[in-house]
């Protein structure tokens, strides 16, 4: 689905944000991106989107350039910004303005995601809040029925019971053909969603592995007391939160904040484990 | 479904499964959700539900009929409780083990305690 080789990208001479970065990303899967503020996690899906342009190395989304902005391609992206604006029109005729450009778009399915998120229709998308935009354009993209779906921080703004009509609507949107790809700082909110992590830091992709994979190898504990064998370990309440190697093929659950102040403690320590 | 912080999602999720099988509220021969069903219900990614219907399907505890779903297993009820019974001798009997040694409590009691809890709840 996706194929990024040796990429390089920076705004200035200054601020180099990805040093020589490759990744190959596949249809079927819900992609966590994750990273410290930035550490380009924006910047990266820009880029997939055609939104930037990168000044050297080779991007190929469904074996086409982004950055050449065919319409073949961008009718296939759904691309969900953190910051976005809304005109001040009512949300049918902003369906009336903008579906036609996606061939599959889904009109029945748009209605159901509305509804599912309790979103009124009638209402003028400038009388909305924050929260009710981001939901009509979620909605939208999914709509689409783009096969790349990529959503920056797509929880910010959601109210609680929003978020569980999220994560339902994003476990029942996951099909065979699609490559979703959702960067986020409120992993709590997303964590059994994403089956594989991507982790950006100093100018790479510092993590790039499965659930499957990190649970596969890395054990998350509750420890007394903590030991050489511990490669990262966070003082709890119950003694502390520890990242070991998996020495007895053990199955715990993946605690993603943990893992990510692990990989950006440890980073010595993990890499050889994953490689 | 609220999941607990130690153990892998795709093994809770396996829990759950069991416990409807034992509690019969799926029966011998019954169709189970789909993947996608499960999934949306839960809030997790398909794909952990699938890890899920493959280890109990390897564990005969349901089938995956092509094209028309997944069913539970015709000796269902007898695989759940020798897949839950390896892992509560592996995982949970050690704990129980390790207290009852750290606090000197005595087998007979035991034996007392457990004969009034059967009593009690079955």
């Amino acid at each position: 689905m996706i194929k990024i080789d040796n990429l390089n990208f920076s705004y200035s001479k200054h601020r180099v944000l990805f040093k020589d970065i490759s990744m190959q990303l596949s249809s079927g899967h819900i992609y966590g991106l994750l990273g410290k503020n930035g550490a380009g996690k924006s910047t990266l899906l820009k880029n997939l989107a055609g939104l930037v342009y990168a000044q050297s190395g080779k991007i190929e989304v469904l074996g086409l350039d982004p950055a050449k902005r065919q319409p073949a391609l961008l009718q296939q992206i759904c691309f969900i910004p953190e910051e976005f604006h809304l005109p001040a029109i009512k949300i049918d005729s902003y369906v009336k303005a903008n579906a036609a450009f996606y061939p599959e778009f889904d009109h029945q399915y748009f209605a159901d995601l509305l509804k599912e998120f309790d979103i009124p229709v009638g209402q003028k998308l400038i009388d909305m809040s924050y929260g009710q935009k981001k939901k009509v354009i979620i909605s939208f993209g999914l709509a689409t029925n783009a096969k790349l779906v990529i959503m920056d921080e797509p929880t910010n703004g959601l109210d609680i019971p929003s978020k569980a009509q999220f994560r339902k609507i994003m476990a029942s949107a996951l099909t065979e053909d699609k490559c979703i790809i959702i960067s986020t700082h409120q992993v709590r909110d997303l964590d059994n969603l994403i089956d594989t992590v991507i982790m950006l830091d100093e100018n790479k992709i510092a993590l790039k592995a499965t659930v499957e994979e990190i649970t596969d190898k890395l054990s998350f504990k509750r420890l007394k007391e903590i030991d050489e064998t511990v490669i990262y370990a966070e003082p709890s309440l119950a003694g502390y939160n520890a990242v070991m190697p998996n020495y007895h093929q053990e199955d715990s659950k993946l605690d993603m904040e943990l893992l990510f102040n692990a990989v950006l403690a440890e980073k010595n320590k993990l890499k050889p484990i994953f490689n | 479904m609220e999941f607990r912080d130690n153990k892998a999602i795709y093994l809770q999720i396996a829990e759950y499964v069991c416990e409807h099988i034992l509690l019969e509220k799926w029966q011998a021969d019954q169709k189970i959700p789909s993947v996608r069903e499960m999934a949306v219900t839960l809030e997790v990614n398909p794909n952990t539900v699938m890890r899920t219907y493959e280890l109990l399907q390897n564990k005969n505890i349901i089938n995956n009929k092509r094209g028309i779903g997944f069913f539970v297993a015709e000796e269902a009820v007898a695989n759940v409780k020798s897949y839950r019974k390896a892992q509560f001798m592996e995982d949970e009997l050690p704990i129980v083990f390790r207290n009852i040694y750290l606090l000197n409590i005595d087998f007979e009691e035991l034996q007392t305690r457990y004969n009034t809890f059967v009593k009690e709840n079955f």
